[in-house]
């Protein structure tokens, strides 16, 4: 299957005053691929997750999804394809009880009750986090939260998983937990993170940006034991390779 | 009271609603009616009112009792919002300056009648409606609001108050704390540090609710809130309704005090 493809082409894009977030940039990311991004602040990282499906529209260039165009026609379709986990699991929980947060994309696709039941459960077993469903997530951790927010992501069943620093703010063990969990989607996954030694474990292919471009591409092995690479970015080797 | 506190204290009457007793496990339904119902009761009764309205407090009570809610809580709570209905009838005894006999020939003006009629439905409505509160959580509130169909931009709005009252008071106490630690009991406090403080909250709550608003679009929302939890209606929520309403119309229109008062009288004279 070669449906599931990402491709930015010569993708640039300006916010409205001024700023130049994403630079000409260019890459193509096929079916079942788990790509971390990385750079530092203010590199784009953020808002090329944001063109993923359809928040921004580039000022320039053609963004493809699953081959279909990114228009404001085709925005609704590639937001069923394309979920994405915020940073801030405060902003992407916004109903009452974790249930229903759950269950809110799947009502809005339209599924009948049952269906919607089935799916809150088995998303939320995914995250072990059944015994959660009737408490409002302003009585989670953030741990809970993160999981709950990946839970919510995933009842719409969609074919690419794109991540804004899923790591942050969760405590060394959810973050292991996090980790596993990633691991075991068999989506497409682009993870954008500062947390390297996560892309490490998580991805097989990484894109360094820097200034709304691509500047390196290829597999982690190669990017993220070079330090000179990653020193430019302010970025330093991952944690588990500078013990040896 | 500094501004955690008031912070807590939000989160309280939050927890006291998550409690589980036969007031909590109510058809939220059948709770916002009847205090619907009991609401529009007190307010019915004519502004010179007292003797009529006493034998409702058992409403209150009962449910503070049986749903076990702290009495020094709600009593707190209505203290601090009563100068709103001090306020509403403090010029009273000056302009209604009718005389009354209340007792044996001693007399009051009508003002004094209808101010204390004021705070007596005041501190009723108010408490029963903070009971309501603590005693049903609030996404269940708004479910029986959609159910008794309240329009749905309503109840969203009311859920997303819920939601995030407590992300931003959240926020508050980290700048406010931020500022105090670095004020050093000097002009931290400042007015016109106060104005900006209120800016910044204002632009940050500005971005959240894009962010949030992205949240909902990137899962599908198309302008409508969908729901799913539906309530069946159990015998004792059918049997709290009906008394409640069978109280509330006995109290209403059959002058219970009275009759009361008068069997008393009887057995003593």
């Amino acid at each position: 299957m070669s449906h599931h493809i990402v491709e930015f082409k010569n993708v640039s894009f300006r916010y409205p005053d001024g700023t130049k977030a994403l630079s000409d940039i260019s890459f193509r990311i096929t079916h079942g691929e788990s790509v971390g991004i990385i750079g530092a602040n203010g590199a784009g990282k953020s808002t090329l997750l944001l063109h993923m499906n359809g928040y921004l529209m580039p000022t320039s260039g053609t963004v493809n999804i699953g081959d279909i165009y990114l228009t404001r026609q085709t925005r609704q379709e590639i937001r069923r394809k394309v979920g994405i986990v915020f940073q801030n699991p405060d902003d992407q929980l916004f109903m009452p009880t974790v249930y229903e947060d759950v269950a809110f994309g799947p009502l809005n696709l339209g599924m009948d009750e049952a269906a919607v039941r089935e799916r809150v459960e088995a998303a939320l077993n995914l995250v072990s986090g059944l015994e959660l469903k009737n408490k409002p997530p302003h009585h989670l951790s953030s741990g809970q939260k993160s999981a709950v927010a990946i839970a919510s992501v995933m009842a719409v069943e969609p074919d690419i998983l794109a991540m804004d620093e899923p790591a942050a703010n969760l405590d060394p063990r959810s973050r292991r937990r996090l980790i596993d969990l990633l691991k075991t989607f068999e989506h497409s996954k682009i993870i954008a993170s500062h947390d390297l030694d996560l892309i490490m474990d998580v991805c097989h292919r990484c894109l360094v940006i820097k200034e709304g471009t691509v500047v390196a591409d290829g597999p982690v092995s190669a990017i993220l034991t070079n330090k000179k690479l990653l020193e430019e970015n302010n970025l330093e080797l991952p944690l588990s390779l500078q013990r040896c | 009271m500094t501004f955690d506190e008031k912070y807590y204290n939000i989160g309280f009457i939050d927890q006291l609603s998550y409690k589980d007793t036969y007031i909590h496990r109510l058809d939220p339904r059948a709770k916002l009616i009847a205090t619907l119902l009991f609401l529009f009761t007190v307010i019915s009764f004519s502004k010179y009112e007292i003797a009529a309205l006493l034998p409702f407090f058992l409403y209150p009570m009962l449910l503070m009792t049986i749903g076990e809610i702290p009495f020094m809580f709600i009593f707190k709570k209505v203290i601090l919002v009563s100068p709103f209905a001090v306020f509403i009838g403090i010029f009273n005894p000056l302009l209604d300056s009718g005389r009354v006999v209340i007792f044996n020939g001693l007399t009051v003006s009508a003002g004094w009648l209808s101010l204390f009629s004021i705070m007596l439905k005041f501190t009723l409505t108010v408490s029963t409606a903070l009971l309501l509160i603590a005693t049903t959580s609030f996404p269940n509130i708004c479910h029986a609001l959609r159910q008794l169909k309240v329009p749905s931009l309503f109840v969203s709005q009311l859920s997303f108050l819920y939601r995030y009252i407590f992300v931003l008071m959240e926020e508050t106490m980290r700048i406010v704390r931020a500022r105090n630690m670095r004020s050093y009991g000097q002009r931290g406090a400042d007015m016109h540090i106060f104005v900006r403080i209120v800016g910044i909250l204002f632009v940050r709550t500005v971005e959240r609710a894009e962010r949030i608003y992205f949240a909902m679009l990137s899962r599908g929302f198309q302008g409508d809130m969908p729901s799913l939890k539906s309530f069946h209606v159990k015998t004792s929520d059918v049997v709290f309704a009906i008394s409640v309403a069978a109280f509330l119309y006995i109290f209403r229109f059959y002058p219970a005090t009275e009759i009361v008062g008068r069997f008393i009288q009887g057995v003593f004279s």
